[in-house]
C-alpha cells in the first residue's frame, strides 16, 4: 500500500516536473509580453501594459514577416498536400516488392538536413532558371516560389505520411462499388475517396502550414526578398530583442489553444451526440423527437472555449482603455528615487570604508607595502573582490586608486587619513 | 423464354500467373433468372462474378451480357450492378444518397434522386429511413439498402457476392425469400455467389457447383440434389452418407456396386454418367441421411444395409441418428419430426432400408472437405 502511494506521488512529481518543462518557458514568455520593462523579463514585475501589442502591430517588419509566412504556409499546404496525397495513393497502387523501396524513397527528404535541402533548392532551380534562359528577375528565382518548393521538398513526406494511416483504412471496394454504379475513375476518385480522406487531408493541411510556418534553416537559403516571420525575428534578434516578440508568441500561443479547444469540444460533442443516440429508444429517434445534447452540457472543452473567449473579449476590452502611463510614470519615479538612494547608501559605504582605511594605514604606516599584503601577484588590486562592486562607484573610484597605489609613502598622504581618529 | 438479358460464358478461363483460377467454364444464364455459382470459398466463383461485372478481363474465352461481347469494357460501362460481400456502402454518404449514387453520376438533380430514393426504400421496406448513414442501420436494413442501390443504376443484370454471408441465420432465411421476391418483381437476371448450399437451393432457378476452378455441374437445384454429376456435387451439396467401391455389375440405369465395406449395393445411375460407368470401375455410391427407412434388425428389404445405432441427436426438425455398421462404417440416419414418440435405439442393431431411386452411383472422385 505504501509503495503504491509512493509511486502514484512519483507519477505526478513526474507529471508536474514534465509539464513544467513543457509548458514553464510559454508561460514565463507570456508574461514578459504584459510587463513593462524595455527589455523581455517577467520579474521584476513592473506595470501591466498592453503597448508591446501595440508595437508589434507597428512593426513592419514583423508584419511583412508574417504576410510572406502566410504566402508561403499557404503555397506550401496545397503543393505539399497534393505531392502527399499523390504518394500515398501512389504507395497502395504500386506493385509490392517495389513498395518497402518506393517508401524509403519517399520519406528520405525528411531525413535529409533542411539546410542541405535550401541550398540545393537554390542551386538547382538557379541553374534550371539558367537553363531556360531567364533573368534574375524571373519567378523561378523569385524567393516565394523557391521556399514554397523548397519547404514542399520535406514537408510533403510528413503530409504523405499522415495521409497513409488514413489511406490504410480506405476498403478499395468502395471504388469499385463506384465505378460499377456506372461512376468514372475521376468521379470516384472526387465522390467517394476524398471525402473519405478529407479528415487526414485537414490533419495534414495544419501539419503543413505549422511546418512551413516554423521553417527556419531551409528558408534561410530561398527567401530572397520575401523574408518570412523566423527569418525576420532570427534578424531582430541579433540587434536585441523587445517583448512585442513575446506579444507575437503570445497571440500564437492563445491561437493554437483556442484551435486546439474548438477541435476537442468539437469531437466531444460528436461522441455525445452518438451516445445519446444510442441510448435514444427506436420510437425517439424515427418520431423526430430525439433531443440532441445541448452545446455545453457536460463537454469541458466547450465551456473552456467559451471562458476564454469571453476572457479574450475581456482582455482587449481592458487593453483598448487601460493606460499604464500613470504606473509607468510612477516605477519610473521609484526607480530614480532607488538609484538614488542607492548611490547615496554607495557614497557612503565608500566614505566609511576609505576612513576605516586610513585608520589601518596609519596604525601600520611603517611598513612600506601594506596594501597588497593580500595580493601577490602583479596585476595591482585589478582582481581584488571589490575593485567591481557596482556602476555607482564611479565617483569613488578615484580615492581608491589611490588607495590601492603602491606608492612607497603608504597612503600616508591621502587626504582622507586625516579625517580618521 | 423469359425477358431479361442473359449472360453467356464461352470458354472462359482466368489465370493470375501459374494458377489458374477458372478453367474453361462453359455456361449460359437465362435472361430473368436467379442463377447461383455454389461452391467452397477458394473454387473461383468470386473470380467469375468479377469477370462478369468488369474488374478482371478473362485470360482467355468471351463473357457476353445479352449477346454483346463485353472484351474491352470497363465496369461502369456495362449493364451491370454488383453488390459486394461487405456491402460496400459509402459511410459518408446517406441512404438516399448512396441509393442514387448512380444517378448522382449521370447528374440527377437533388429533387429527383429524392424522389427515387423514397420509391425505392419504400420498396425494400425502409420508408423514411434515407436521412441516415449506413452506420445507423442494422446488418438487414444495409443488406436492403445495397440492393436498392444497385436496383437504382437499372442494369439488366445484378449480381450479388455472398451478400448473405454475414448475417445472422434467422435473418438470412428471411433474406433469401426476399431477395428471391424482389428478383421476381424487377424481372432482371440475378447471379448470385454463394458457398451455402441452401440459399443456392431455395432461391435460385439453376445452379452451378464449382469445385477449384472447375464447374461440375449446372442444373436446376432438384437436379443438383437428387441427381448429381460428380461425386463432389453429391457430397457439397447437402449431406450424404458415401460408399467407396467398385461397379460389379452395370444393367441398365442401375449398378451393382461392391461396397469396401457393406456388402453388394445395388443404385441408380445419375443421367450425367449413364453409359460411362463399366464394371470394375472405381466408385461410390451416395445414399441420402434422409432417404433411409428404420427398421428393427433382421427386418427384410429389397435394399438395406445394416448397422448399429452408436448415438442419437434432435435437431427439432428432424432426430438425427448415427450408426456403425460393419468395419466402423459411418452412417447417418436423419428422421423428419412429425411429432412421433421417439423410441431410443441406442447400441441395437438396426437395418437401414432405401429405395434404388435415392441411391446415387457415381464415377469415384474429390469429396468435398465440408
Amino acid at each position: 500500500m505504501k509503495s503504491f502511494s509512493f509511486m502514484r506521488v512519483s507519477i505526478w512529481v513526474y507529471l508536474a516536473i514534465f509539464f513544467a518543462y513543457l509548458l514553464g518557458p510559454l508561460v514565463i514568455m507570456s508574461i514578459t509580453a504584459f510587463n513593462s520593462p524595455e527589455f523581455p523579463r517577467a520579474t521584476p514585475w513592473e506595470c501591466l501594459t498592453f503597448e508591446w501589442f501595440a508595437a508589434l502591430f507597428q512593426d513592419e517588419r514583423i508584419l511583412n514577416g508574417i504576410k510572406n509566412s502566410i504566402l508561403v504556409g499557404a503555397g506550401t499546404v496545397v503543393l505539399s498536400v497534393a505531392m502527399g496525397l499523390a504518394g500515398a495513393l501512389m504507395l497502395t497502387q504500386i506493385w509490392p516488392k517495389l513498395r518497402a523501396t518506393y517508401y524509403t524513397i519517399i520519406i528520405a527528404p525528411i531525413l535529409i538536413p533542411g539546410v542541405v535541402i535550401g541550398i540545393s533548392t537554390l542551386v538547382f532551380w538557379d541553374r534550371i532558371n539558367r537553363m531556360v534562359g531567364l533573368g534574375a528577375d524571373s519567378f523561378l528565382s523569385n524567393g516565394l516560389f523557391l521556399t514554397v518548393i523548397g519547404q514542399s521538398t520535406f514537408i510533403a513526406s510528413y503530409c504523405m505520411l499522415v495521409l497513409v494511416a488514413r489511406l490504410q483504412r480506405y476498403d478499395t471496394a468502395l471504388t469499385e462499388a463506384a465505378l460499377d454504379l456506372g461512376a468514372t475513375h475521376a468521379q470516384a476518385f472526387r465522390k467517394v475517396l476524398l471525402p473519405f480522406m478529407k479528415p487526414a487531408i485537414a490533419s495534414a493541411a495544419v501539419l503543413a502550414f505549422l511546418a512551413s510556418f516554423e521553417n527556419y534553416n531551409t528558408t534561410t537559403f530561398t527567401f530572397g526578398e520575401y523574408p518570412t516571420l523566423t527569418i525576420e525575428l532570427a534578424q531582430k534578434v541579433r540587434y536585441g530583442i523587445t517583448p512585442a516578440i513575446s506579444a507575437l508568441a503570445f497571440i500564437i500561443v492563445v491561437l493554437t489553444v483556442f484551435a486546439a479547444l474548438f477541435n476537442e469540444a468539437n469531437i466531444r460533442r460528436k461522441d455525445l451526440v452518438a451516445a445519446a443516440r444510442k441510448d435514444a429508444t427506436v420510437e425517439e429517434l424515427e418520431s423526430g423527437k430525439f433531443r440532441v445534447p445541448g452545446f455545453l452540457s457536460s463537454n469541458w472543452a466547450a465551456v473552456a472555449l467559451v471562458v476564454m473567449a469571453c476572457a479574450t473579449v475581456v482582455v482587449v476590452g481592458t487593453a483598448t482603455v487601460y493606460s499604464p502611463a500613470q504606473c509607468i510614470a510612477n516605477v519610473q519615479e521609484q526607480k530614480r528615487i532607488e538609484t538614488e538612494l542607492r548611490i547615496q547608501e554607495l557614497r557612503q559605504r565608500r566614505a566609511e570604508e576609505a576612513a576605516r582605511k586610513a585608520a589601518e594605514e596609519a596604525e601600520t604606516a611603517p611598513k612600506p607595502q601594506a596594501a597588497p599584503s593580500d595580493n601577490n601577484s602583479g596585476f595591482g588590486g585589478v582582481f581584488s573582490p571589490n575593485t567591481l562592486t557596482g556602476e555607482g562607484e564611479e565617483e569613488s573610484k578615484a580615492p581608491e586608486a589611490e588607495d590601492n597605489s603602491n606608492s612607497g609613502f603608504g597612503n600616508v598622504f591621502a587626504p582622507s587619513t586625516l579625517s580618521g581618529d | 423464354m423469359s425477358a431479361g438479358v442473359g449472360v453467356d460464358l464461352e470458354k472462359l478461363w482466368i489465370r493470375f500467373g501459374d494458377f489458374v483460377a477458372v478453367r474453361d467454364a462453359n455456361v449460359k444464364i437465362n435472361g430473368g433468372d436467379f442463377f447461383s455459382f455454389l461452391g467452397p470459398s477458394g473454387c473461383g466463383k468470386t473470380t467469375i462474378l468479377r469477370a462478369v461485372s468488369g474488374f478482371l478481363e478473362p485470360s482467355d474465352g468471351r463473357v457476353l451480357i445479352g449477346g454483346n461481347d463485353m472484351k474491352g469494357i470497363g465496369p461502369n460501362k456495362r449493364p451491370t450492378a454488383l453488390i459486394f460481400q461487405n456491402l460496400a456502402l459509402f459511410p459518408l454518404m446517406k441512404v438516399w444518397e448512396n441509393i442514387t449514387f448512380s444517378m448522382e453520376i449521370k447528374g440527377a438533380s437533388a429533387k429527383e434522386r429524392r424522389k427515387r430514393a423514397d420509391e425505392l426504400l419504400d420498396m425494400i421496406a425502409l420508408p423514411g429511413q434515407g436521412d441516415k448513414l449506413p452506420s445507423e442501420l442494422s446488418g438487414g436494413q444495409r443488406q436492403r439498402v445495397a440492393i436498392a442501390r444497385a436496383l437504382c443504376a437499372e442494369p439488366d443484370v445484378l449480381l450479388l457476392d455472398e451478400p448473405l454471408s454475414a448475417l445472422d441465420l434467422k435473418l438470412r432465411q428471411h433474406m433469401r425469400t426476399e431477395l428471391r421476391e424482389i428478383q421476381q418483381r424487377v424481372g432482371i437476371t440475378f447471379i448470385y455467389i454463394t458457398h451455402d448450399q441452401g440459399e443456392a437451393l431455395t432461391m435460385s432457378d439453376n445452379i452451378a457447383v464449382m469445385r477449384a476452378g472447375v464447374i461440375d455441374q449446372i442444373g436446376d437445384g432438384k437436379t443438383v440434389y437428387n441427381d448429381p454429376a460428380t461425386a463432389f456435387a453429391a457430397s457439397f451439396v447437402g449431406e450424404n452418407n458415401v460408399f467407396r467401391g467398385k461397379v460389379k455389375q452395370v444393367s441398365g440405369d442401375t449398378a451393382l456396386i461392391a461396397t469396401n465395406r457393406s456388402g453388394e449395393l445395388l443404385a441408380r445411375i445419375s443421367t450425367a454418367n449413364q453409359g460411362k460407368m463399366q464394371p470394375g470401375d472405381d466408385a461410390m455410391l451416395f445414399i441420402r441421411p434422409e432417404a433411409f427407412a428404420l427398421a428393427p434388425a433382421g427386418a427384410s428389404g429389397d435394399h438395406f444395409v445394416t448397422a448399429t445405432v452408436t448415438n442419437e441427436e434432435f435437431e427439432g426438425n428432424v432426430f438425427n441418428i448415427f450408426m456403425e455398421g460393419d468395419g466402423g462404417k459411418e452412417l447417418k440416419v436423419s428422421l423428419p419430426n412429425l411429432g412421433q414418440s421417439f423410441e431410443s435405439h441406442k447400441g441395437q442393431p438396426m437395418t437401414l432400408q432405401y429405395d434404388v431411386q435415392n441411391a446415387v452411383a457415381l464415377p469415384a472422385g474429390e469429396l468435398a472437405t465440408e
